[in-house]
């Protein structure tokens, strides 16, 4: 089996967040950047699927040269090669038209998203992959099994689950249960040196969104303590003046 | 030229969410002068369907085919695709529920158009189209401008006040049969437990964390819910351990919700966890260390042990409904 993993390099989850003061683009100074957390566990599933099958395991980025530390990490884990599309990711379709782009001729069987970037917060990019080449897509994927050309997939409905089967190929967005991440061990971070890790130039994409101003949150006012003994107090509060109960 | 609203139903029901999007695509066709239309799938009666007007919709389409009883994504993007064309839709609303956040992307690859997902509030049209969403996950705001003809919007769940108002409209039957290649995926089982609020969409919410020190402890949590009528919720440690279910985890690798209240009952409010729940509107945090970082993030605070305040809480509570 073939598998593409699509791989986005986001802030560490500490990060506090900030912008510059044209409050245009996120400030990277200083900034850890990881593997998407949702990325690393499409990453261990398609890993963790085709050791028992056999296949190969294709990390995808689009990003300029600064994401290839996590591209590496991703190789450390156990991909078995990597794609960088050389340009800074400037919107979900502009991402999605790359990877559909390379992916249109390479037979892949799977292709693996996270169900959702922790910076951007999309959840576009998997179905807009999906929709341009015409193939199904299973969004918030909490299981995943393949049998041979079919793929049973538990996908997240409000208050439940829904259980799919799907013939191959397919997008699936992984989300938590599907599988658990791996650290790299020392072997495969040694091997990740020398792993292939192809630079591809992108394909021309209109532009329909643009981000025009980033704002954070107004901190909220001071909390007001309430005596453990007084919880009527907070009853009464919630209610006449949150207005919530 | 109109405002399409796809809207969603559960047992016979359109969803609150949905009623959500409808009281939104129907200011949005105001701000636009434009009719609002409300598009739905699968087995529901007119009646049910009907009560959409009393939210705009000057019209609601009915796609009624069989193979659109059950919902597969593909179907779907081409029935609205379909039914986008024929309405000249210049927007399309929807509630950021799992299954449509799956298909708006599709769907706007589908029309050439521009998607914004997880709207917060209606966009300024005055010139060209801005909207704001979340980004950073509920670390931030960004505000979009959306340059093409037609605009996909999801709406982000309890972001946008329901107004009900009078209106009627007829339900109009479409019979759009979507072809084999649209059919690969089939829904093999749907497991759902009904009698439970769904966490996204809750208004109200419990949460609890390690604190709790262990499943068995729950009780008291479930008991604070029910009594309110909220949906509960977990840190991310406490579905790790397998203590409650993964679906229950909020945070920035889980769900980010914005209830009206969320009652965050021993946990310490990590950089991870505030980020997925700080556009609740009221936070409330039980806590027994007064230095517990979440305090900083929250309306109301109890520095005391969870043990002896959610049964006081509990009780309090069930006596002031009693009283209303
Ligand atoms: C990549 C990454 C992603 C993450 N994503 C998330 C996420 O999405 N969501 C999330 O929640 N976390 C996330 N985390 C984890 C996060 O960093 C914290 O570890 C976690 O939120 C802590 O959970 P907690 O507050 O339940 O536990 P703890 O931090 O252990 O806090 C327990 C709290 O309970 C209090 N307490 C103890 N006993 C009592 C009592 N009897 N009564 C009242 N209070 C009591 C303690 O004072 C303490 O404040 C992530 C971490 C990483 C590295
Ligand atoms: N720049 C990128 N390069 C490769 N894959 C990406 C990129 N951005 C997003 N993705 C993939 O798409 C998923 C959803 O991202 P998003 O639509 O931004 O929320 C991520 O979890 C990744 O799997």
């Amino acid at each position: 089996m073939k598998v593409l993993v699509c791989i986005s390099s986001v802030p560490d989850t500490t990060t506090k967040i900030n912008f510059t003061p044209d409050n245009k683009s996120f400030v990277t100074q200083g900034v850890q950047f990881i593997i998407n957390p949702y990325d690393e566990i499409a990453l261990t599933r398609a890993l963790e699927l085709t050791e028992k099958d056999g296949g190969t395991v294709t990390v995808i980025n689009v990003g300029d040269a600064t994401t290839e530390p996590v591209i590496r990490k991703a190789l450390a884990v156990g991909a078995t090669d990597a794609v960088r599309v050389n340009a800074g990711p400037r919107d979900a379709f502009f991402v999605a038209r790359q990877i559909a782009g390379y992916a249109s001729n390479q037979n892949f069987d799977l292709i693996l998203c996270g169900r959702e970037s922790i910076d951007y917060n999309g959840a576009q990019v998997p179905a807009m992959i999906a929709e341009l080449l015409g193939i199904p897509s299973v969004s918030v994927c909490k299981k995943l099994e393949i049998a041979g050309k079919t793929a049973i997939a538990e996908r997240e409905i409000e208050g439940g689950k829904e259980i799919v089967e799907c013939p191959l190929p397919m997008v699936v967005s992984a989300s938590e249960g599907m599988a658990e991440p791996r650290i790299p061990n020392m072997r495969g971070i040694m091997s990740a040196r020398t792993k292939p890790l192809a630079v591809v130039e992108p394909v021309d994409t209109p532009k329909n969104i643009e981000v025009i101003i980033y704002d954070k949150p107004k901190p909220r006012s001071e909390v007001k303590l309430i005596a453990p003994d007084k919880v009527e107090e907070l009853v009464d509060l919630l209610h006449t003046q949150a207005r919530v109960i | 030229m109109s405002v399409l609203v796809f809207i969603e139903h559960a047992g016979g029901k359109i969803k609150k969410s949905s009623l959500e999007a409808l009281t939104y695509g129907n200011d949005l066709a105001g701000l636009l002068g434009m009719p609002c239309i409300a598009v739905a799938g699968g087995k529901i009666t007119n009646d049910a369907l009907e009560e959409s007007a009393a939210y705009g919709a000057s019209k609601i389409i009915h796609l009624n085919n069989e193979k659109l009883h059950t919902f597969n994504v593909q179907a779907y993007t081409s029935a609205l695709a379909a039914v986008a064309g024929e309405q000249n839709a210049k927007a399309i609303v929807m509630s950021a529920s799992f299954s449509a956040k799956g298909m708006a992307p599709r769907l706007a690859v589908k029309l050439n158009a521009a998607l914004a997902d997880g709207v917060i509030s209606l966009p300024d049209v005055s010139s060209g189209f801005k909207v704001r969403k979340g980004a950073f996950s509920g670390k931030a705001f960004a505000d979009l401008s959306l340059s093409s003809d037609v605009k996909v919007l999801t709406l982000s769940p309890n972001s946008y006040k329901i107004v009900k108002k009078d209106g009627k409209a007829s339900v109009e039957v479409n019979n759009y049969s979507p072809s084999d290649s649209d059919l690969k995926i089939t829904v093999k089982e749907i497991i759902q437990a009904t009698d439970k609020v769904s966490l996204p969409e809750a208004e109200l919410v419990v949460s609890a964390g390690r604190g709790m020190k262990g499943p068995e402890n729950w009780g008291m949590i479930e008991e604070l819910a029910n009594v309110l009528g909220a949906a509960t919720a977990c840190s991310k440690p406490v579905s790790d351990a397998g203590w409650r279910p993964h679906n229950e985890h909020v945070g920035q690798t889980g769900i980010a919700i914005s209830p009206n209240l969320y009652i965050a009952v021993g946990i310490s409010g990590a950089i991870q966890h505030l980020a997925g729940v700080s556009s609740s509107k009221t936070i409330v945090v039980i806590n027994k260390d007064a230095e517990a970082p979440f305090f900083k993030a929250a309306d109301y605070g109890i520095v005391g042990d969870a043990f002896e305040v959610i049964p006081k809480l509990t009780e309090a509570i069930k006596k002031f409904k009693a009283a209303h």
